[in-house]
C-alpha cells in the first residue's frame, strides 16, 4: 500500500486531490465505490493510458480529458490501483499483479 | 487595592502592546525600487521611493469581453499564471487558490485575475468552461487571454514569475506556480507557492493585513 500512496501523492493527487475527492467538475472524485466496481477491468487502463471518454461517477458527468501515463510499469498501475480501491471509503481488496498485466496487454 | 491598580495597569499595557503589534505587520514591497524626487501637496521637493509597480494591460476575459488594468483598480488581487490543460502543478495550485476565492468570495475589495500561458489553445470560450468546471462564476475571478509576448512579458518581468514553453515538458508549457498579492497601488506585496497548503493558508492571512493599510 505505501508504495502506491508514494505513485498516487506523485502521479493522481493533483487533480484526483490528498483524499480523492476530485477537483470541481475537472476531475472525478474517486469515491464511488460502484463505478470502481463495475469498472475493475477497465481502471488499469485508464490509469496508464488516460481517459478520453465521458464517465459517469456519482451521478456527474466528467467528459475533461485523463493525461496518460506511460512511464508507470505494470507493477506500478497494479500498486497504485490497490491503493485507490482500498482508500477514500473503498474496499475492494487486492488486486493480483498477474491479472493487472493481463488488463493491461488488452487496453482498448 | 494598590495591587489590583498594578494589575490593571500592567493588562492595559499588554493589551496595548499587544494591539502595538498587530497594526505594526505591515507585508513587504517586492521587486525593484528605486528613489524619486517628488513634489508634496505644499509644493515641497522631497525624496520618495517608488516600488515595483504591475503596468497597464488589456486581455480578454473569459467571456471574450476585453478587460483591462481598470478592472483592479481600487482593489487587492491575487494574481498567477497557469493553463487550462496542465496536469502537474495547475489543478493543485487552483485547487488552494479556490478555498482563498470562497473565504473572500464577499469581500468587494478583492479579486483574482488568472492569466494563461497557453495563447495556442485557452482561447476565452476554453477559459470559461474551465472556470465553471472549477465553480467559479461572475467577474471577480478574471481568466485572461492573451498574445504570447504580452501575457510572458507581464509575467515575468512585472510579476516575476518564471513562465515559458518547452517541448520536453509534459505538457508542453513550464511556469512557476506562486499566487502573486498585489495592492491597490499595483505594487508586489507577497508571493506564494500555490501548491502549498502552508504558503496559501499565510496568504490567506495577509490579504486582511493588506485591506488594514487602506483603512486609516
Amino acid at each position: 500500500m505505501s508504495n502506491g500512496k508514494d505513485i498516487y501523492k506523485a502521479k493522481c493527487q493533483n487533480c484526483h486531490g490528498e483524499n480523492g475527492e476530485g477537483l470541481g467538475q475537472l476531475a472525478p472524485p474517486l469515491t464511488d465505490s460502484v463505478f470502481l466496481k463495475t469498472n475493475k477491468n477497465r481502471l488499469a487502463c485508464f490509469i496508464k493510458n488516460g481517459a478520453n471518454e465521458s464517465l459517469m461517477i456519482h451521478g456527474k458527468e466528467y467528459k475533461e480529458k485523463m493525461p496518460a501515463f506511460p512511464e508507470l510499469a505494470d507493477i506500478d498501475v497494479a500498486q497504485v490501483m490497490v491503493y485507490i480501491t482500498n482508500s477514500f471509503g473503498n474496499k475492494q481488496g487486492f488486486v493480483p499483479y498477474s491479472q493487472v498485466s493481463k488488463h493491461l496487454q488488452n487496453c482498448k | 487595592m494598590n495591587k489590583i491598580t498594578a494589575y490593571l495597569a500592567s493588562s492595559l499595557l499588554a493589551v496595548s502592546i499587544f494591539t502595538a503589534c498587530k497594526q505594526e505587520r505591515k507585508l513587504p514591497f517586492y521587486g525593484e525600487r528605486h528613489a524619486e524626487t517628488v513634489r508634496d501637496a505644499a509644493g515641497v521637493e522631497k525624496i520618495d521611493t517608488v516600488y515595483q509597480t504591475i503596468p497597464d494591460w488589456s486581455f480578454l476575459n473569459q467571456d471574450s469581453v476585453v478587460t483591462t488594468s481598470k478592472a483592479t483598480d481600487g482593489k487587492v488581487y491575487i494574481a498567477d499564471f497557469f493553463f487550462t490543460s496542465c496536469t502537474t502543478i495547475c489543478p493543485t495550485m487552483h485547487r488552494n487558490l479556490a478555498t482563498v476565492f470562497s473565504e473572500f468570495k464577499l469581500n468587494p475589495d478583492v479579486m483574482f485575475v488568472s492569466h494563461t500561458i497557453d495563447f495556442k489553445y485557452d482561447k476565452p470560450s476554453v477559459l470559461k468552461k474551465y472556470a465553471q468546471k472549477l465553480g467559479v462564476d461572475g467577474s471577480k475571478w478574471l481568466f485572461l487571454y492573451g498574445s504570447k509576448d504580452s501575457v510572458y512579458t507581464l509575467a515575468e518581468k512585472n510579476y516575476l514569475v518564471a513562465v515559458g514553453e518547452d517541448s520536453t515538458a509534459k505538457d508542453g508549457y513550464i511556469h512557476q506556480g506562486y499566487l502573486v498579492l498585489i495592492d491597490k497601488d499595483r505594487h508586489i506585496r507577497g508571493a506564494y507557492d500555490g501548491t502549498k497548503e502552508e504558503q496559501v493558508e499565510q496568504l490567506k492571512k495577509d490579504i486582511p493585513v493588506l485591506l488594514a493599510e487602506y483603512n486609516k
